[in-house]
Formats: C-alpha cells, sequence, structure tokens
C-alpha cells in the first residue's frame, strides 16, 4: 500500500515526458520567450508543475491548436481578478499542499480576502496587489531564498514599487513617503546593516497576505508582538487611554510609525523633546518627563565614569572582572530606566536610577581601589629596585675589594 | 689519666659538621674550584639564572598550592580569589607566570651558549643531553602549567596541542587520549595536567638538574677550544668571585622579574567556556609558535602522509638531530665539524626568531 502511494506521487511530481508549451516559447522571442525562461528557475518547475497547471491546455500535443484549445481546459492568460484563485487551487489544498510543502499554511486566500487589497480586488479593482505582484509571475522563489522579492530584505522594494509610486497611489489617496522612512528606521538599519532577519519589515507588523494598517486600538498590540515589556509598562501609563483616542494612537504618538528612530533619552526634553508635542514647557508632564531625563543622564554619565576608571584599571593589567560584572548590573539598570519612562511614573524610574547608581558607585570604587593598588604596587616596585640595586652595588664592591687584594697578592 | 679530645677547627658549629658532614673536604674542594676567564664568561651565568628561576618557579608554585583548585568548576575562579583575595597572590601568580617563560628564554639562551662555546665537547656529552632533555620537561611544564588557569586561551591553545600531540605518527590517537583523559579537552585533562606539572614534571626535573649539575661540578665549566689552543686561559675561583657575579646575576633577574611582575601582571582572561566557538587569534605560548607557525604553513599532504604527521615527524628529527649534537659535531678523526655545527645553530636561532615572529603577527 505504501510503496503503491510512494510510486503514485513520484509519478505525480514527475516532469511531463514533453512540455511542448515551454519548447515552443522557448523558440519565440521577445515576451512570449520570457515565461520559458523564468519558469525554468521557479519553485513550481523544480517541484514537477508545469505551465499547464495554471495556463491548462496539453502540454503533450505539439500542434499548438490542440496543446491550446479550450477543449483541453487551456485557459491562456489568467485575468488578474482571478489570480488569487489560481494559486488557491493548489495553495489552499491542505491534501496538495502536504505532499509538496507539510509545513506551509494553507489560508493565503482566506487571508487575502480579508486584507484592503482582497477587498478591492473582489470589488473589481485589478490595480491593487494580487499573488504576483508581490512573488513573481514565471519566476517564483520561496521567501527564504535571498533572490526573492518577498525575503526580509527585499520586501520593502517590493511593498515600494507600489506604495512608494505617487502616481499609482494617487488613485488611492495615500502617502508614498512609507518606504523612505522605514529606510531611515532603526528597524531597517537593524535588517539592512547587521542583517537582523527578524528585524520588522513591512509585513511584520502589517501582515503579508492579509496586508491591512493596523488600527488605533491594535497598534499597540502589533508593536506588543516584539516588544512585550515595554507594552506592558505602557498599559501602566496615564497615556495608555488617552493616546488610544487618538487618530493615530499608541507607540507611534511619541515614536512614529514608518520611521522610528533610535530612541534616545533627549526624547524627554530639550530640542528633540516628544514630550513636548503636547506638554507646554514648565507644566507638570514636562517637569515630569525633564526629572526623568536627569535622572537617567546622571546615571549614564556615572556609568561612563565607572567604565573609564574600570578599563584603565583593566589596561594596567589590574584584575577588575567582578566590578565588570557590576557594571553590567548597572547597565541593565540603565536599560529598565529608560523603559520605565513608558510607564509616565517617576518613582518606577527613580527605582532603577538609584539601584544604578548605587551599583555605579561600587564598580567605581572598586575601580579607584584598583587604581590606588596599582599605584602601591608600583611604589613597592620602586622600593624593591632600589634594594635590589643596593645589594648588587654591595656585591660589586666586594668583589672589586676581593679583586683588587688578589692582584695586591 | 683522660684521653685528649681530637683539636677541631674552626668554631663549634663548624666542627660539628665538619665530623659529620666532611665539612673541610668541601671546603677545600670550593677553594680549589676555577672558572676560565675570557670574552664569553658572560654566557655562563645564564645555567645559573634558568637554575635562580627554576627556585622561583618552585617557591611561587608551592604557594600558589596553597589556594589552587584543579577542577573546571573551581581552577578558574581559585586563581581569580589568588590574584584579588589573597594578600600579595597577584604577585606570586605573576611571578610564577613570568619567571616560567624568562626560564624558557634564558634556557634557550643557555643552550646556544654551551653550543657555540663548543661546551658538548668530550667528555661533557652528558652533561649537554640531560640540558637538552631538561629544555624538554621546563617546556612541558610550560605546556601543562597554560591550562591550569582554565582560561579561553589556554583552553583552546591545549585543544590545538593536543590534536597535535593525536597527530604523532603510530601511537598520537592513545596519546592524545593519555593526555586529555578522554576524547576532548575536559576537567579530567585539567586535573591530569595539573598532576603532571606539580609532581611528575618538577619530579624528573629536579632528578635531572641533579645530574647535569653533579655533571657540571665532575668536569668543570669548559673552556672554548679557541682559548683553549692559545695557552694558558686566566681562571677566577669559584668561590666567592664567580659566585659573587651569579648572585648579581641573579638579583638583575629578580628586578627584571619584579618589574615585569608589577607592571604586566599576568592577565587571567575569561573563564573557558568549552561549548563557545574558538575564539580568532588563538596561538600557543611564544615558545611554540615557530613549531605551529611551520605546521601551519605545510601542504595539506605531503607525500603519503597529512600534514600533521609530516611536520611532526620533521620536528622531531630536528630535535633530535640538535639533541645528538656531541656525537655529529666531531669527526671521528677528532676534529670539530665547527662549520656545521655553528651553521646549524645559526640556522634554528633564525627559524626560530622569525617563525616565532610570522606566527605572532599573523
Amino acid at each position: 500500500m505504501n510503496l503503491t502511494l510512494a510510486v503514485l506521487l513520484m509519478l505525480a511530481r514527475a516532469e511531463p515526458s514533453r512540455d511542448t508549451c515551454r519548447d515552443c516559447h522557448a523558440a519565440l522571442e521577445g515576451p512570449l520567450a520570457k515565461p520559458a525562461v523564468e519558469f525554468a528557475r521557479d519553485v513550481h518547475a523544480r517541484s514537477g508543475f508545469g505551465c499547464a497547471s495554471c495556463h491548462g491546455g496539453d502540454p503533450t500535443e505539439e500542434d499548438p491548436a490542440l496543446s491550446m484549445s479550450r477543449a483541453r481546459g487551456f485557459v491562456g492568460k489568467i485575468a488578474r481578478t482571478a489570480i488569487p484563485r489560481t494559486c488557491a487551487r493548489c495553495h489552499s489544498d491542505a491534501g496538495l499542499m502536504h505532499r509538496f510543502k507539510p509545513q506551509q499554511r494553507v489560508d493565503q486566500l482566506a487571508q487575502y480576502l480579508t486584507s484592503v487589497h482582497g477587498k478591492r480586488l473582489a470589488r473589481g479593482d485589478p490595480a491593487v496587489a494580487t499573488c504576483t505582484d508581490c512573488h513573481g509571475t514565471h519566476g517564483i522563489l520561496e521567501v527564504r531564498n535571498p533572490q526573492a522579492p518577498t525575503h526580509p530584505l527585499k520586501l520593502p522594494a517590493t511593498c515600494g514599487q507600489c506604495h512608494a509610486d505617487s502616481r499609482y497611489m494617487a488613485r488611492y489617496g495615500l502617502p508614498t513617503t512609507q518606504l523612505a522612512e522605514y529606510r531611515a528606521s532603526v528597524h531597517w538599519e537593524a535588517l539592512s546593516q547587521r542583517r537582523d532577519l527578524s528585524a520588522p519589515s513591512c509585513a511584520s507588523c502589517h501582515g503579508n497576505h492579509g496586508a491591512t494598517p493596523p488600527e488605533v486600538s491594535s497598534v499597540a498590540a502589533v508593536c506588543e508582538t516584539c516588544h512585550a515589556l515595554l507594552e506592558e509598562l505602557f498599559r501602566k501609563s496615564v497615556h495608555q487611554p488617552l493616546f488610544a483616542t487618538m487618530e493615530r494612537g499608541g507607540c507611534s504618538v511619541c515614536h512614529g510609525h514608518h520611521k522610528i528612530e533610535r530612541t534616545s533619552v533627549d526624547m524627554l526634553d530639550g530640542e528633540r523633546s516628544v514630550c513636548a508635542q503636547c506638554h507646554e514647557p514648565g507644566s507638570a508632564g514636562a517637569r515630569l518627563a525633564a526629572e526623568m531625563g536627569r535622572r537617567i543622564r546622571e546615571l549614564r554619565v556615572a556609568l561612563d565614569r565607572s567604565d573609564q576608571i574600570l578599563a584603565r584599571a583593566a589596561r594596567d593589567g589590574m584584575e577588575v572582572s567582578e566590578a565588570v560584572l557590576g557594571r553590567q548590573e548597572a547597565r541593565e539598570a540603565l536599560v529598565r530606566a529608560r523603559v520605565a519612562v513608558h510607564t509616565t511614573n517617576l518613582q518606577e524610574v527613580l527605582a532603577w536610577t538609584k539601584h544604578g547608581m548605587a551599583v555605579a558607585q561600587a564598580t567605581r570604587q572598586a575601580g579607584e581601589e584598583a587604581l590606588r593598588e596599582r599605584d602601591r604596587r608600583r611604589m613597592g616596585l620602586a622600593v624593591s629596585l632600589c634594594a635590589i640595586g643596593l645589594a648588587i652595588a654591595g656585591l660589586w664592591l666586594k668583589l672589586r675589594s676581593l679583586e683588587s687584594n688578589r692582584a695586591g697578592q | 689519666m683522660e684521653q685528649a679530645e681530637p683539636v677541631k677547627k674552626g668554631g663549634r658549629w663548624q666542627g660539628w659538621l665538619e665530623e659529620r658532614l666532611g665539612w673541610d673536604r668541601l671546603s677545600e674542594f670550593l677553594a680549589h674550584k676555577k672558572v676560565p676567564v675570557h670574552s664569553g664568561t658572560l654566557w655562563y651565568y645564564f645555567g645559573g639564572i634558568t637554575l635562580f628561576l627554576f627556585g622561583i618557579q618552585v617557591a611561587t608554585g608551592i604557594l600558589l598550592l596553597l589556594y589552587y583548585r584543579p577542577t573546571a568548576a573551581e581552577a578558574y575562579e581559585s586563581v581569580q580569589f589568588i590574584v584579588t583575595r589573597v594578600e600579595f597572590g597577584w604577585l606570586i601568580r605573576s611571578i610564577h607566570s613570568w619567571s616560567a617563560n624568562l626560564m624558557v628564554l634564558t634556557a634557550l639562551i643557555h643552550m646556544f651558549s654551551v653550543a657555540f662555546l663548543r661546551g658538548w665537547r668530550r667528555p661533557r656529552e652528558l652533561t649537554w643531553l640531560s640540558g637538552v632533555l631538561l629544555l624538554g620537561l621546563t617546556l612541558a611544564l610550560g605546556f601543562t602549567g597554560y591550562l591550569l588557569p582554565w582560561n579561553t586561551t589556554a583552553y583552546f591553545a591545549t585543544k590545538v596541542g593536543t590534536d597535535l600531540a593525536g597527530s604523532v605518527p603510530l601511537v598520537g590517537p592513545a596519546l592524545a587520549r593519555f593526555l586529555r583523559g578522554g576524547d576532548e579537552v575536559t576537567g579530567a585533562t585539567l586535573t591530569r595536567f595539573f598532576g603532571f606539572h606539580v609532581a611528575l614534571l618538577p619530579a624528573l626535573m629536579t632528578a635531572l638538574l641533579g645530574l647535569h649539575l653533579a655533571l657540571v661540578q665532575r668536569f668543570g665549566i669548559s673552556t672554548p677550544p679557541l682559548l683553549e689552543s692559545r695557552g694558558d686561559v686566566p681562571q677566577m675561583p669559584f668561590v666567592p668571585n664567580f659566585v659573587l657575579r651569579e648572585l648579581m646575576a641573579w638579583y638583575l633577574a629578580l628586578g627584571a622579574l619584579g618589574m615585569l611582575a608589577a607592571l604586566f601582571p599576568w592577565p587571567l582572561g575569561d573563564k573557558a567556556d568549552p561549548f563557545a566557538p574558538a575564539p580568532a587569534g588563538i596561538r600557543p605560548e611564544w615558545y611554540f609558535l615557530a613549531a605551529f607557525y611551520t605546521l601551519k604553513l605545510l601542504p595539506s599532504r605531503l607525500w603519503v602522509l597529512e600534514s600533521e604527521q609530516a611536520g611532526l615527524i620533521g620536528l622531531g628529527l630536528l630535535a633530535l638531530w640538535w639533541a645528538t649534537l656531541p656525537f655529529w659535531g666531531v669527526r671521528p678523526d677528532g676534529r670539530e665539524r665547527t662549520r656545521l655545527v655553528t651553521g646549524t645553530g645559526v640556522l634554528l636561532i633564525a627559524w626560530l626568531s622569525t617563525f616565532s615572529v610570522l606566527g605572532y603577527i599573523e
């Protein structure tokens, strides 16, 4: 039974003995040859699928009138509005997909139909993105393939093909600054420079097949998928219910959405303050933000000073590894204090800055003690070298005396 | 009538020692012992400095043993405790590490000076052989001691070193297993190396050092043949003249050692993590660098042998060739092969220094 199933599967996956579609199209010129050339590297071709799998027809017939006859199921070029359902014939078939990619989901069509793209397509708008706009048409590659337009490093540019095109987006009244803004963000920096493929790109926040802008109520939930601790702190904040009522609420009120820049304590007060967007200078909120900023800066300065002293001690060969471990604890306290800002509760911030200051002071003292010990060692060395020098001089004088006596004899 | 006591020379204690140890005979011997004085006398002091550094090694090693714990879980922490908490522990550990390195250096200088001053000639063949073996034991002490702090560089350098031992033809795999106490460098290797470092190797070293000193005593310090042929070479008394000069050299060595230990305390590094990938730039101690770099330069296969096997055979033959210098350095008719000996020595120094520098900067 199992053997029969295996043979059937092999036959099903096997390339047809002839594929007249590819043979003929490869011999043609211009755009008609392109599908045959591109399909050679297509993931479907490698799994044994041919042109007829999507376009219908009979690839065993040499006569175009027969191979491309309606009677043999030929559908020709697939209408854009029909593309999702054509792909779904296989990709929504759990039984079939299980044979080729058992781990792959089969709800892409269902997801797509919930997306803005899918809804508009269903209403007959063929200009919105369908499967082939993101995945390609005849040269489809797996997402993990770095050449694939859906690979995390390529995805922003793929979405940007439409969303950064001002003429194309004009009909929908959508802005086209997202791609440029995203490329100025800390997320793109992580993705493109550190090659951290877990860093978010478009689909991480908007979804892929069910792509839709997060609602105001859900934007924090989107950020929370990665920044869970920050979200937990933000829920304690007085901002949380207020931001929920704003047009662009949640995290994006302070951090923006596509152009999310590296965070800094300067976001609390001063020229780059995001708090100042709402809080008037001198107001209670502004004073609170300034106090948080002052305490965090104070801790950072104390840590930098401690680091300098420890580094100098280590450079001079002093063993300060225990203090260096303590410094890590203080650095963690600094991070905790910074994230505690999301609670808008000064006491939460102070709890961490006080802890960090205590550790920084201890590590600084350890570093200073190591430097004093270094000086004591050097003083001891100088005294020892003097004693050794005197001993050598004494021996030399004794030797001279012995040798002059011997010469005198 | 009472019988008169035998008349004793010197003080009460001198008499007491004379009766039991024959002190006068020793004093008499030392009073007549001479050391040749010439332009190369300076090189004679390096043997004594090596002996002094060995003494420092024994003394500081015993002190380190008071706190050191030879297990993978505690070794690093115990050394950390020594250098941070124990009074003058940092100094003892630093002196132990620096003197080990200086000892290898002075032993090498001593060996080459003896080779160039022709101190290996008949009847001093065994003195030379025991000296070469002592150098080998010094290197073995360095190799085993390097692992004991159980830090990252030591761990991976030992891994590379014992891997190389596994490439020795015929006995390699068994030798590597014996050294490691298993297939990998683990806590078992540390305990084993500790045993070698504090018991087996020092015992062998002490015995061989005794033989070496006895042979030096038996045949005296040699005079270079060129000076010997010119006639009467001036001599100085061993006691006190040479001893006082040697003492000055020891004081100088102590000063240098103190400066190195205080100004450049031997680093402890990070604790070894056997599951972490080997950090970049792992290399052995400087005295193994030339051999290490040579092995690295060899092509992957030489004739029917793997490069490491071929390299180890080559290095082994080179060491054997050098150790048997007294037997090929003289022709059957008694004339020395001066050019061959000097040429081999110069080439050996050139190889050691050049390849060590290349291995270091690579």
